[in-house]
């Protein structure tokens, strides 16, 4: 339990400096570290394929995409927006709103139990398999079918029109 | 344009066929002939342990030759120096005194003689231009060093070993 | 845990760390000669007889050397970089099986640090984790170069992974597990993968090309368009990592695919000579295998490396996602349809 609590103590300590920071690239890191953190938490829960997903899929490909898409515009303190004076006060207004209305919804909550799983070993690879390919089977497939079609348009759009008349080399 | 010669050739550009944009023979084939030269033998030598033999007539390190009793045949005349087309060569001439006859063959003999090996082209002008037959560019290649004031080969360096020694 | 089977696991944690620095550090020397050989050459010969000391040379030169931090960099993440680089390139041989169980005086030690059941998965995740080293080493440097060695870096990486991941996809049908022990196990004698994955094979080796950064996909590091790549701006032992980190990989990628494809620590009659030889023994000549193997694999490595000459950096992209993807789909849905067939 304790590892849980200084994990725990470390996503949220990472988030926070994710939103803190003032260079976009170092929150960038910080977002990493907090996504590594997510991954520890879920092998507490024994959850090993989710974790290794959690690691290859966000850790790996989405926050490298992030990284290189903030790498490539050009983050100088000059081109930075100034923001007036008024949209400050209307967004700290605004912020404090949502901050009471989560706090209130919260506390409308009670207190939760502690979540036990009825079976340990849930998260291993086999049992998730037979899980997603039984009781979820149409979701699983309608969303495959989703990220496949995606990736053909992908491909789709790497290639070029036949019609467009070739570019001389 | 006529072509004047005939010999010009009209090249296409072929689109490759399926088995040449498949990459995979091409850069198989271009592993085999890597591979046959790694069972060569190699073309290079370990250079300064060995050494590959000079041809008849290379160039190399300049010698101030001595004549047959073992007396330097350098008279001091200037000719060599005036010869040379990257002024890599000057000297200073001195009287012969007496009793020195058997160290210097002329009346008149090169005190100082240096030759700036890093202005030097080693074309052999100055073996050409010599009229007592004194300095030949039959040595080694020229050793490499750290300082430019270390190019400058003097006597002590280019004068052919004694005789008898 | 026992005591004794912690104190075996952390000697075997150990040698396996040790054993792939000083594979690393010969490939830096085989490397040399190897081009040397191939380009009619002698190659070093003057640090101990044939150069064997060669890269203990190189190891003492780049500690000697003046540690540079470039003004303009970010100096945590400059030393962040090449340190993430060679730690991902090591965490990835935790999950190689080395060998059969050995089993001396009635205790069993498995050759395998741990034996995870998403094993494949790791070695991926810890593969997509690599190209992070070079990422914040080229951003950090504060230099066009290095950043477009980065970038560069990072799409190559992303397009390969989703190849290798699909090909890794058509090798599990036939596996029907993640974990590297057990894949390693079925293929048992001569039943390795590539005889039923020729295609992923190839697949895979390509993929295996362009995430260690070597020729022909060595676009991070380009040298005749970006000077040095993603390090550019570094020196001194900084440096040597994100080298030693390269062959490092190289050398988790060479295990990875003579256990996933190769039949690992299996060859043909190893029954007939375990049988004969013994319980502990036999295995070790398993392991001896399994190292010819990855040998072999980096000798491959090097030989396309000094043969091929580099992609230009669009080529790159049409092959990765043009060629390699669908060929990796097509491999996936003809390995489904023969499976359901004959099974």
């Amino acid at each position: 339990m304790s590892t849980f609590y200084f994990i725990a103590f470390l996503s949220i300590f990472f988030s926070i400096l994710v939103i803190s920071a003032k260079n976009p690239v170092h929150s960038i890191l910080y977002l990493i570290l907090t996504f590594f953190t997510f991954t520890i938490h879920y092998i507490l829960m024994n959850a090993q394929f989710l974790a290794i997903v959690n690691f290859i899929v966000y850790m790996g490909a989405i926050l490298v995409l992030f990284l290189y898409t903030l790498m490539l515009i050009n983050l100088n303190k000059e081109s930075e927006p100034v923001k007036p004076f008024m949209v400050k006060i209307a967004a700290v207004f605004g912020g404090g709103i949502l901050a009471v209305a989560l706090v209130s919804s919260l506390k409308s909550l009670g207190v939760s139990d502690p979540v036990v799983l009825k079976n340990p070993e849930l998260g291993l690879v086999k049992n998730l398999g037979k899980v997603l390919f039984h009781e979820f089977l149409l979701p699983f497939e309608v969303s495959s079918v989703l990220l496949l079609s995606a990736m053909v348009g992908a491909v789709l759009l790497a290639t070029k029109d036949p019609k467009e008349p070739k570019a001389t080399i | 344009m006529e072509s004047l010669s005939n010999k010009k050739k009209q090249l296409k550009v072929k689109p490759l066929n399926f088995w040449e944009r498949a990459y995979l023979p091409a850069i198989v084939s271009g592993l085999a002939i890597t591979m046959k030269h790694f069972f060569k033998k190699p073309v290079t030598i370990a250079y300064p342990d060995v050494k590959r033999e000079f041809s008849e007539n290379y160039r190399g390190l300049h010698s101030l030759k001595r004549d047959e009793n073992g007396a330097e045949r350098c008279t001091a005349c200037g000719l060599c120096a005036l010869s040379c087309p990257a002024e890599a060569i000057t000297m200073q001439a001195a009287e012969r005194q007496k009793g020195e006859e058997n160290l210097y063959r002329e009346e008149k003999y090169a005190a100082v003689y240096e030759i700036n090996m890093l202005r030097c082209i080693f074309c052999g002008l100055c073996e050409e231009a010599c009229p007592k037959e004194a300095i030949y560019l039959d040595g080694d290649i020229v050793q490499s060093d750290y300082l430019r004031k270390d190019f400058i080969y003097g006597k002590d360096k280019l004068v052919e070993a004694p005789l008898n020694q | 845990m026992e005591l004794a089977d912690i104190a075996i696991k952390f000697g075997l944690i150990i040698i396996i760390f040790l054993i792939s620095l000083v594979v690393a550090m010969y490939s830096t020397y085989a490397e040399r000669k190897i081009a040397a050989f191939f380009q009619d050459r002698i190659g070093p010969n003057r640090a101990g007889p044939f150069g064997i000391l060669q890269p203990l040379a190189d190891g003492a030169k780049m500690f000697m050397k003046e540690e540079i931090i470039p003004t303009n960099a970010t100096p945590f993440l400059f030393i962040v970089g090449p340190s993430l680089a060679i730690l991902t390139a090591c965490i990835g041989s935790a999950v190689i099986p080395w060998g059969q169980d050995l089993v001396i005086g009635g205790k069993v030690i498995p050759l395998q640090v741990t034996d995870i059941n998403v094993g494949i998965l790791y070695i991926f995740g810890v593969v997509s984790l690599g190209v992070y080293g070079v990422m914040i080493g080229g951003w950090a440097s504060n230099n066009k170069y290095s950043l477009l060695g980065a970038i560069r870096a990072a799409s190559q990486n992303i397009s390969y992974e989703i190849s290798m991941g699909l090909s890794i996809i058509a090798l599990l049908l036939v596996t029907g597990t993640l974990s590297l022990g057990e894949i390693a196990q079925q293929q048992h004698g001569w039943h390795w993968n590539v005889i039923y994955q020729p295609v992923g094979f190839i697949l895979f080796l390509v993929c295996a090309f362009a995430e260690t950064n070597r020729t022909p996909f060595d676009l991070p590091e380009c040298e005749t368009e970006l000077v040095g790549g993603y390090h550019t701006e570094y020196s001194s032992m900084k440096l040597g990592f994100y080298l030693f980190a390269e062959y490092i990989n190289m050398f988790i990628s060479s295990a990875v695919m003579a256990t996933l494809y190769w039949g690992g620590y299996n060859y043909p009659g190893m029954d007939w000579v375990t049988a004969h030889v013994g319980p502990v023994i036999g295995p070790l000549i398993g392991t001896a295998v399994f190292f010819v193997k990855i040998f072999g694999f980096i000798f491959f490595f090097m030989w396309v490396r000094w043969t091929i000459p580099r992609f230009r950096y669009d080529q790159l992209m049409d092959l990765g996602w043009k060629i390699l993807i669908p060929l990796a789909i097509a491999n996936i849905v003809v390995t489904g349809i023969v499976i359901t067939l004959f099974n």
